[in-house]
């Protein structure tokens, strides 16, 4: 055990004397909260559209007002067919079509409903989707009023659904991402540095010289790992305060048990890394075989896209992704105060990999070839 | 164990090249034994397989009396191995480099410190004991890595082309502190192609294209071929005049 300090101890001075590793342990992280978490919305701001008003009534045009009114809306062009409206669309001049039906006041005053059309520009996916979403629901509200006014109030009780969103109560989506990216600036830091940093002695040379000494493997791999979990702890916790201080994300459950899931995560993701480089023999290929796994392990890790729309053989897969779990966690305990209780089976579940791989990355690495 | 180094009929292929070719050959405790040969003749091959570094294809090996292929572990406690490659820490300073090799071997620390201390005594160095080693002359790289490659007291050492690209003034000091070695008991195994320094040593085997093809004392194949020194017995052996 004492050989193993002195082997840390080598490995920390050898870290804070490179000179690169400043950048990488404070820029980081301070660029990829700053940028990413603006960049990476969900947040629809704003819609371009256009309305094909086939009706020319007041009803039609008390719809267009009704719609031009929303912030997010913007009704730029009101056109006369469907062709129009296509071809503005194909111009990418508006992200929406509303179509107005020739008889749409008619049959709003005999109370049957009329039909609207909502054409989407569906390339711009998400954005599109929320976008008719919201626009249906100020059609129906204002569909609503009209039965109710010709009821003359005698039908006034249609049914409101109001909907409640706990957690994130203003759907800040900087919140929502922020424990995301530290996802990912953690999955980064573990999986890279490790690695290149193993199979950086093996450029160098200075493996053999290792190798011919009675150094047990797991001391070698350890002390490849260890200082990495340090400073991978120390982005989380320097993450946390920036985006504290800037989005105001709020931590609402405990600490002790976010940085020892932490500690778990980057011991299965170092390992990861680690077990690649005792395979490989140059930076080059730990760099490309660790960007193989993130890539992987990002787009289905539930940061971007929900995992449950994703094809049941796809869910089965990402029971083996480490971020899967985690990202799951960071949500749970920052933005809900998950306890260890809430999260125990994707911690140990974790926690069994993170052992597994590491011996692994021990097993394979090989003193003699 | 009586002999230092026990090599039977040891063979390395990679693919189909034969690197070393059934070499048989024992080196005795407290021997300075030189491995001569030209470049590619399979010197650094053979030194690995013995340092542990890579396997052997078949071949019967001992060294410092345990079996290469079951106790290498073993082996590593008792042997030290300065590469072609200088590979101590370039950014780590003198001290950092023989705190480190000094605690893997499990030397007390008090011990250390004073094997330290003597040392860069020895080496004139104590004063740059606080230097990167990546600032240093390679000269003097060269006499640390060796020092340090014997530091926990191995029973043999193994150097491979140590006093590569270095001046002669530097080589001259370099086979002296082999000589202290050798006199404290350390047995010496170290390749060469300066056939000056075949001189200096008790044995010297000869290879040439993965075989061994000649073994014995300087002044005994001196003799044999009929020649004044090294240099020629090297050339008559290289055109292949038996």
């Amino acid at each position: 055990m004492r050989i193993f300090l002195y082997i840390l101890q080598k490995e920390f001075i050898q870290i804070f004397r490179n000179k690169a590793m400043l950048p990488i342990i404070f820029v980081l992280p301070l660029f990829q909260l700053l940028v990413l978490a603006f960049a990476a919305t969900f947040e629809v701001k704003r819609i371009d559209m256009a309305v094909v008003d086939n009706d020319r009534s007041t009803s039609s045009t008390q719809l267009i007002n009704r719609i031009g009114n929303n912030p997010i809306f913007h009704v730029n062009y009101i056109v006369n067919s469907q062709d129009e409206a296509e071809k503005l669309m194909r111009g990418n001049k508006i992200d929406l079509a509303l179509c107005i039906p020739r008889d749409f006041d008619k049959k709003l005053n005999t109370k049957t409903n009329p039909d609207v059309q909502i054409l989407v520009d569906a390339i711009v996916g998400n954005a599109a989707q929320l976008g008719s979403g919201y626009l249906s629901s100020i059609i129906m509200d204002f569909n609503k009023e009209i039965l109710i006014q010709k009821a003359d109030g005698q039908n006034g009780n249609a049914i409101n659904v109001v909907s409640r969103y706990v957690y994130n109560t203003e759907l800040n989506y900087k919140i929502y991402m922020a424990p995301g990216i530290l996802v990912i600036l953690i999955t980064v830091v573990g999986m890279m540095l490790g690695g290149m940093n193993l199979v950086r002695e093996k450029e160098l040379g200075t493996i053999e010289q290792i190798n011919v000494t009675p150094i047990q493997k797991w001391q070698l791999i350890g002390g490849k790992l260890i200082p990495f979990l340090f400073i991978g702890l120390f982005e989380l916790a320097f993450g946390l305060t920036l985006a504290h201080i800037v989005f105001g994300m709020p931590m609402r459950g405990s600490l002790v048990t976010l940085f020892g899931a932490t500690s778990v995560y980057l011991i299965l993701v170092l390992s990861i890394g680690l077990f690649i480089s005792t395979i490989s023999e140059t930076q080059q290929q730990v760099t490309f075989g660790g960007f193989f796994f993130i890539m992987i392990f990002v787009m289905m890790s539930g940061l971007f896209t929900p995992v449950e729309s994703m094809p049941m053989w796809a869910q089965y897969m990402d029971r083996v992704n480490p971020l899967y779990y985690f990202v799951k966690i960071m949500r749970g305990i920052i933005l809900k105060g998950a306890s260890l209780n809430d999260i125990s089976k994707e911690f140990y579940t974790m926690l069994i990999f993170g052992a597994a791989v590491f011996s692994l990355a021990v097993a394979r690495y090989r003193k003699r070839n | 164990m009586d002999k230092a180094i026990v090599v039977k009929d040891m063979v390395k292929k990679f693919g189909d090249f034969v690197a070393n070719d059934h070499l048989n050959f024992e080196v005795e405790q407290g021997e300075i034994f030189g491995f001569l040969g030209a470049n590619g003749a399979g010197k650094t091959t053979a030194i690995r397989i013995l340092c542990g570094l890579s396997k052997p294809t078949s071949g019967k090996l001992t060294v410092a009396g345990y079996d290469i292929y079951k106790e290498t572990e073993q082996i590593k406690k008792h042997i030290g191995y300065m590469s072609q490659k200088f590979s101590l820490y370039e950014d780590l300073t003198i001290n950092e480099n023989i705190r480190f090799y000094g605690s893997i071997y499990g030397i007390p620390i008090k011990e250390r410190k004073e094997r330290t201390r003597n040392m860069l005594n020895r080496l004139e160095l104590t004063e740059y004991a606080n230097e990167r080693i990546g600032s240093l002359p390679l000269g003097w790289k060269q006499k640390l890595a060796f020092s340090i490659a014997i530091l926990h007291r191995p029973k043999i050492v193994f150097l491979d082309e140590p006093t590569g690209g270095v001046d002669p003034v530097t080589r001259r000091q370099f086979w002296n502190l082999i000589y202290e070695a050798a006199e404290k008991g350390i047995t010496v195994f170290v390749t060469t192609h300066y056939m000056d320094e075949a001189e200096y040593c008790n044995r010297v085997s000869i290879m040439s294209e993965g075989k061994i093809v000649d073994l014995d004392t300087p002044q005994k194949l001196k003799e044999k071929y009929n020649v004044q020194n090294m240099d020629e017995v090297f050339l008559r052996i290289a055109r292949g005049e038996n």
